[in-house]
C-alpha cells in the first residue's frame, strides 16, 4: 500500500471536530446520502446493466445469463455468482492483478445480501431438474472511487437484475441465444435488499462517507436491509461498538434504506 | 489565433512561419500537440498549456509531501511524481539527533518543502526557507497539478482574491497540494470551494470576475 495519498492527519484532525459539531465537509448532516443517480442499458451485450452513481463514486454493473449444471444441494435452483473489481482507474490505490481482500468482501457482501433476502426467485431458474438450470452472473466494476463502494454495489446489482431481460432459450439444442432478448424479466420476488454501511469516526456514526471519510473510519457495520428485515451483516475493521451503538445502527440503516428504496424506484421509472 | 482545446497528435497550425514551443513539435511544416491542452499563439510561436498529466518536477518548486520513511541520514518524501525525494537532515535548520529522527518528522507527516536540486541521484528537497516545514494545522487536499498557475493567477492576483475573500491563509504547492488555515472550519471550507470552483473550468475566460462573483454570492 506504499505510494498512496490518504488522508493526512491535520486534515483528518478536522473531520473529525466538524463531525463532532454533526457537520461534514460538503455541508451534509451524518445520515444524508449524497445524490444518487442510475443511468440504465449502458451496455449493449448485457442482459441488463447500469451504472450507479452516488456522488463522484461510479460503478458498472452487469447482468449476464447462461444455462449450466446446478449445484448437488440445490438441483431445482439457479444459480448465482456475484463478483466484483476494483479497477485501477477508478483510484490509484487499486492495482491490477487477482482481486485482493477488499474486492473479494465487496463481491461477497453484496452476493450475501441479494442471496439471503431471496431477491431472486433461484428455483423459477429452474430448466429441468438436477440437469439444466439458469446462472446468474452479477458482475460489478468500480468506475471511480470517493468513498462507500460497498452501497453503490448492491444498489447497481438490485437495479441491474430489476431491468434485465432473459435471454433466449434454444430447447432443441440446449444452448442460449444471445442478442437476442425475450421480453420477460429475471423472476425476482418481492423482496428488495439495500445495503447501509454505517461508519464509526470517532464517536460518530456516519452513512455514505465520502474517500476523506472512509479513511479515519474506525469501524464499518454493512446492513443489508430487506424492507424492514435484516438479511445480511457484515462487520468490518477493529474497532469496537457498544450495545447502544448497534442499536443506533440498525435504526440508522433502516432508516436509510428506506431513502434509498425510494431513490432507486425514482430512478428506475 | 484563438485560444483553443487540442488533444495529442492534432494539428495546431500548418505552414513555415510558425514555431513550436512548449508541448509541440514540427511535422512535415505542421505544429502539433504532444499534450492534452489549451493551445495558443504568440509572436508566432505556438505553445500548449498542459490540462492533463502527472507533476513534473522542477528546480526551485515548492512542494507538500508525505514522509514515507526515515533513513540514516534523512526522510523520504512522496511528493507525487514518479520518483521519491529526499530530505536530508542537512536541510533542517535545527538540531537533529540521528536517534529520535520521528520527534522532527514521523512517517506519514505532511511537509512542505522546497525542490533544491533534481540530479542522477533523485530530487532533494530542503525546508531551509521561511514558510517550509512540517504541516500541523489545516485542511490540506490535491488537486490537478496542471491548474496550479490559474488557481494562484498572474503574479498572484488569484490567490490574493482568494485570501482577501474568505480569510484564509492558503498555501500551494506546484505538485497540486493545497494547504488551507483559517480561524474556523466554516471558512477554511468555503476558501476550498472556492479553489474547487477554479479548478473545474480552469480554461474558461473572465475567470477572475467569476471567482470574485461567486465568493460574494456564496459568502454567508
Amino acid at each position: 500500500m506504499d505510494k498512496v495519498m490518504t488522508t493526512p492527519e491535520p486534515t483528518g484532525e478536522r473531520i473529525k471536530k466538524y463531525l463532532r459539531e454533526g457537520k461534514r465537509f460538503d455541508g451534509r448532516s451524518l445520515l444524508d446520502f449524497r445524490k444518487i443517480t442510475i443511468e440504465k442499458n449502458i451496455s449493449k451485450k448485457s442482459e441488463g446493466s447500469v451504472k450507479v452513481k452516488i456522488g463522484k463514486t461510479e460503478m458498472v454493473v452487469g447482468v449476464k445469463l447462461d444455462v449450466s449444471a446446478p449445484y448437488a444441494d440445490s438441483p431445482n435452483k439457479g444459480n448465482l455468482m456475484v463478483t466484483a473489481e476494483m479497477l485501477p482507474l477508478s483510484s490509484q490505490r487499486f492495482e491490477a492483478g487477482p482481486p485482493k481482500f477488499d474486492a473479494i468482501e465487496l463481491g461477497r457482501v453484496t452476493d450475501r445480501g441479494i442471496r439471503e433476502s431471496k431477491f431472486i426467485n433461484l428455483e423459477k431458474l429452474c430448466i429441468k431438474e438436477g440437469e439444466k438450470v439458469w446462472t446468474v452472473f452479477v458482475d460489478i466494476y468500480s468506475i471511480n472511487d470517493d468513498g462507500n463502494l460497498m452501497d453503490a454495489a448492491t444498489i447497481g446489482a438490485v437495479a441491474a437484475l430489476k431491468i434485465a431481460k432473459m435471454p433466449k432459450y434454444d430447447e432443441e439444442s440446449g444452448k442460449v441465444v444471445y442478442g437476442e432478448l425475450s421480453e420477460n424479466n429475471i423472476p425476482l420476488t418481492e423482496s428488495f435488499p439495500i445495503a447501509v454501511s454505517v461508519h464509526k469516526i470517532g464517536e460518530s456514526l456516519i452513512v455514505d462517507p465520502t474517500r476523506q471519510e472512509e479513511d479515519l473510519s474506525e469501524c464499518r457495520v454493512t446492513l443489508t436491509n430487506n424492507k424492514g428485515e435484516i438479511s445480511s451483516l457484515q462487520k468490518s475493521e477493529s474497532k469496537e461498538l457498544d450495545v447502544e451503538e448497534m442499536k443506533n445502527i440498525f435504526e440508522i440503516s433502516e432508516e436509510a434504506s428506506k431513502k434509498i428504496l425510494k431513490k432507486i424506484e425514482d430512478n428506475l421509472k | 489565433m484563438e485560444r483553443k482545446v487540442v488533444i495529442p497528435g492534432e494539428v495546431i497550425v500548418e505552414g513555415e512561419d510558425y514555431l513550436p514551443g512548449e508541448n509541440t513539435e514540427k511535422r512535415d511544416g505542421k505544429v502539433v500537440s504532444l499534450r492534452y491542452g489549451l493551445a495558443e499563439e504568440q509572436n508566432n510561436l505556438v505553445k500548449v498549456i498542459a490540462l492533463s498529466g502527472v507533476y513534473a518536477p522542477r528546480r526551485g518548486n515548492v512542494v507538500v509531501g508525505k514522509i514515507e520513511n526515515i533513513t540514516q541520514n534523512g526522510w523520504i518524501v512522496d511528493i507525487g511524481c514518479a520518483e521519491s525525494a529526499f530530505l536530508s537532515i542537512n536541510e533542517v535548520p535545527r538540531y537533529v539527533n540521528k536517534d529520535a529522527m520521528e520527534e522532527v518528522f514521523k512517517i506519514d507527516d505532511m511537509v512542505i518543502a522546497k525542490i533544491w536540486s533534481i540530479g542522477k541521484r533523485g530530487i532533494d528537497l530542503s525546508i531551509k526557507s521561511r514558510g517550509l516545514g512540517k504541516i500541523s494545522e489545516g485542511i490540506i487536499f490535491k488537486i490537478n497539478p496542471n491548474t496550479v498557475p490559474r488557481v494562484i493567477g498572474k503574479e498572484g492576483s488569484m490567490i490574493k482574491i482568494i485570501k482577501e475573500g474568505t480569510g484564509c491563509n492558503i498555501d500551494i504547492a506546484q505538485n497540486g497540494f493545497v494547504v488551507i488555515e483559517g480561524e474556523n472550519i466554516g471558512i477554511e471550507i468555503f476558501a476550498k470551494k472556492v479553489v474547487d470552483f477554479i479548478t473545474e473550468k480552469p480554461f474558461i475566460s473572465g475567470l477572475t470576475e467569476k471567482v470574485t462573483k461567486f465568493i460574494e454570492e456564496n459568502k454567508k
